[in-house]
């Protein structure tokens, strides 16, 4: 008997691991789910629920949800969609999201995905939070106008750098990325160097002083939407 | 509208059109409808030195060209060299200066061609009190569609120019403190030189018949909303025309030198600017002068007429006899902006042509660092005239002070002088019509003015007309 789980998704086989997360099995089979709390070298956390699919008919985050025998999944129905959109389109609006001027642009996932799924602008009311920049540290710039709390940070900090120096706090729409510090990053053992800062999505963690050095038309997705390097491994 | 109070008639013309941004003209006649007052209110607002505050330096160049969408390309430039000087760029590398003059001159080149192909060609083709029904765009296209497909093409030309510099036709990322993100392909320059001669020609063309027009009809346009003026620009340190870089220069009406050679990190000490309870619009003026005689123009007339010679052939030949016409003296026909501004969209092409030529915007040498400095001014001159940029940075990269000086904005008090000269000429006593108020707004458009630039617009385009008693009642309005 072989190891392998067989599952559908979109009606086309797929065979996983035992303990593969649904979004990795597809990923493996050249299926691309939208994700972006996600990232290949961190935990799953299954904190922004854009990788939603419907598993047998139920939404779930297939970041977290491991691949089970003769599961169905819904990838890229109209219902599913529709989810994705509208959690992309409530992102944009609890933040302050300037794509126009954002040295981020076109090298953003969070822009990429609104690109991906055709949203050209949101239909939420913007809340236009009052939100702070923390320019104290000598070669890292943190916007949180631009944060979607995907918690990559987070994790990149605790995990790969081993230093803990972002945490959330706040609860509800309160809920903001702080330093472990009194005040400041600068007053942390943040690094330009540290996993943390490569792995933000959007463009809250940067390092400073790069600003628009790639010219538009060589960017990440400039050409090709977000997600389009695993469909290119599809057979 | 026109609105009657205490015998007095306001007239006011909102929105002003064909004319880049919002803003409206009132007029104060009195028992005997005469003009007693003329004035161009900008109403919109501009909020950038303010909200820019707090962000990171490097975003500047690419943030702050949002004030306007038609000539980003002389904000974001502006502000590059400004946060050259922040950063202690001293000069930058040939690929990166000659990159962005290219970006320039597109931009020089696209601008003049829609303001004069598209803004102002139906006033000089129909008349300025023909039917409004023709004297608009689509009226040129249906009876000069030569003259329209031209404009439509130069402007392309232009826009592509700046996408290969900047990497977007508007609102690109290309110059960066310190230097520039790309340089031109071989691709690219070849694209480009194809359409080249083509170019040049219609730019010899375009000259003409702003030269011609201006000429034969020069009885009707020397007093039209003219005025004697002191003109300021940027020069070369050898005098000529420099639309990128240069020193501060100001005339008088006369030609003699107010000031000349100044370094524009020290602008404060030259200008000054007055704030008037009425418009959104500051009025700059020069220090030494005072408020009341020390404003200047700015623009395609200031700058042929400060500079001493211009360094391409065709553009230099067309400027001399240019200044054949005021036997060497300044210009000061507020009409005569039309003319400038041709000769210098044929000097714009023929740089273009130069730097096409010259394999250094092949190099990779791109950016350069210096010294911290932590403030700076950058200067340049923007299609409608010079254009100022101040920021200070603190130690943390952060904006925490900006000062922008735009050209329509030195051209506040010219303008509203024309508009009130031209009221007085053409509008005192007779029964005002359409195509009489017309009149007003050509004088407003021999500026070229972007009044979303000059303040920034919080809403949608246009202009107003308003008559007012002499308690400031209104009268009349009318919008378009």
């Amino acid at each position: 008997m072989s190891d392998k789980i067989t599952f559908t998704i979109d009606g086309v086989e797929v065979q996983a691991d035992p303990g593969q997360t649904i979004l990795e099995a597809a990923e493996q089979a050249g299926v691309y789910i939208p994700r972006l709390c996600h990232h290949k070298e961190l935990k799953p956390h299954g904190s922004c629920r854009v990788c939603t699919v419907l598993a047998n008919g139920r939404p779930m985050a297939s970041c977290t949800q491991p691949a089970a025998e003769g599961m169905v999944i819904e990838n890229e129905s109209e219902q599913v969609t529709k989810i994705r959109k509208n959690l992309i389109e409530m992102l944009f609006v609890e933040g302050n999201h300037f794509c126009m001027f954002c040295e981020k642009s076109g090298n953003c996932e969070l822009q990429a995905q609104a690109y991906r799924h055709g949203i050209a602008a949101p239909k939420y009311p913007y809340l236009f939070p009052a939100r702070e920049v923390d320019a104290s540290h000598p070669d890292i710039f943190v916007d949180h106008n631009r944060c979607i709390l995907c918690a990559r940070c987070v994790r990149a900090s605790k995990d790969l750098d081993g230093k803990n120096v972002f945490q959330f706090v706040g609860r509800g729409k309160d809920k903001r990325v702080a330093v472990n510090a009194k005040a400041k990053l600068a007053d942390t053992n943040a690094d330009v160097t540290d996993k943390a800062l490569e792995v933000c999505p959007v463009g809250a963690l940067l390092k400073k002083r790069v600003g628009y050095a790639v010219p538009v038309g060589e960017r990440l997705y400039d050409h090709k939407p977000i997600g389009s390097e695993i469909e290119a491994k599809r057979s | 509208m026109v609105t009657t109070t205490n015998n007095m008639n306001r007239v006011v013309i909102e929105p002003v059109t064909r004319v880049e941004g919002h803003g409206k003209v009132t007029i104060l006649l009195d028992e005997q409808k005469q003009v007693q007052q003329a004035r161009l209110h900008i109403v919109e607002f501009r909020g950038f030195e303010r909200f820019i505050q707090g962000r990171p330096y490097w975003e500047v160049p690419v943030l702050v060209q949002r004030l306007c969408g038609i000539c980003p390309v002389s904000h974001h430039l502006a502000a590059a060299k400004a946060m050259d000087y922040v950063t202690g760029t001293e000069k930058l590398t040939p690929t990166a200066e000659k990159m962005r003059r290219l970006m320039h001159y597109g931009q020089m080149f696209q601008s003049h061609a829609l303001h004069f192909f598209h803004l102002v060609s139906p006033d000089l083709l129909f008349g300025f009190d023909a039917d409004p029904a023709i004297r608009n765009v689509i009226g040129v296209a249906a009876k000069f569609p030569d003259l329209a497909v031209q404009g439509v093409m130069m402007r392309k030309y232009g826009q592509e120019v700046i996408k290969a510099t900047a990497g977007k036709k508007i609102h690109g990322t290309g110059a960066i403190p310190g230097g520039i993100n790309k340089n031109l392909s071989i691709e690219e320059r070849d694209s480009f030189l194809k359409d080249l001669d083509q170019m040049i020609e219609w730019s010899r063309s375009a000259l003409k018949i702003a030269k011609d027009y201006t000429v034969e009809h020069l009885e009707k346009l020397a007093p039209f909303g003219s005025f004697d003026s002191n003109h300021l620009c940027l020069i070369r340190e050898d005098g000529a025309m420099d639309l990128y870089h240069g020193n501060l220069r100001a005339i008088d009406a006369e030609g003699n030198k107010i000031f000349d050679q100044v370094n524009y990190q020290k602008y404060l000490d030259y200008i000054v600017e007055e704030v008037r309870n009425w418009s959104y619009m500051k009025f700059p003026f020069i220090k030494s002068i005072g408020a009341e005689d020390g404003w200047y123009r700015v623009g395609p007339l200031a700058r042929v007429n400060a500079c001493d010679s211009i360094d391409t052939p065709e553009a230099e030949a067309a400027r001399k006899e240019f200044m054949d016409v005021t036997k060497g003296k300044p210009n000061n026909v507020t009409m005569a902006y039309h003319w400038t501004r041709m000769i210098e969209l044929l000097h714009s092409i023929e740089k273009i042509k130069d730097l096409l030529n010259d394999s250094d915007l092949q190099g990779t040498d791109l950016v350069v660092k210096g010294e911290w400095r932590g403030e700076g001014v950058g200067l340049i001159e923007a299609p409608r005239g010079t254009l100022f940029h101040h920021y200070q940075v603190n130690k943390d990269d952060q904006v925490t002070m900006a000062n922008l000086i735009v050209s329509t904005t030195h051209n506040n008090e010219p303008m509203n002088r024309a508009v009130e000269k031209v009221a007085k000429d053409h509008l005192s006593g007779v029964e005002i019509t359409e195509g009489l108020l017309n009149h007003v707004e050509v004088a407003i458009r021999a500026y070229d003015p972007c009044l979303s630039c000059a303040t920034h617009a919080m809403g949608k385009m246009p202009l107003t007309v308003k008559l007012v008693d002499h308690e400031g009642n209104l009268l009349d309005e009318k919008s378009k």
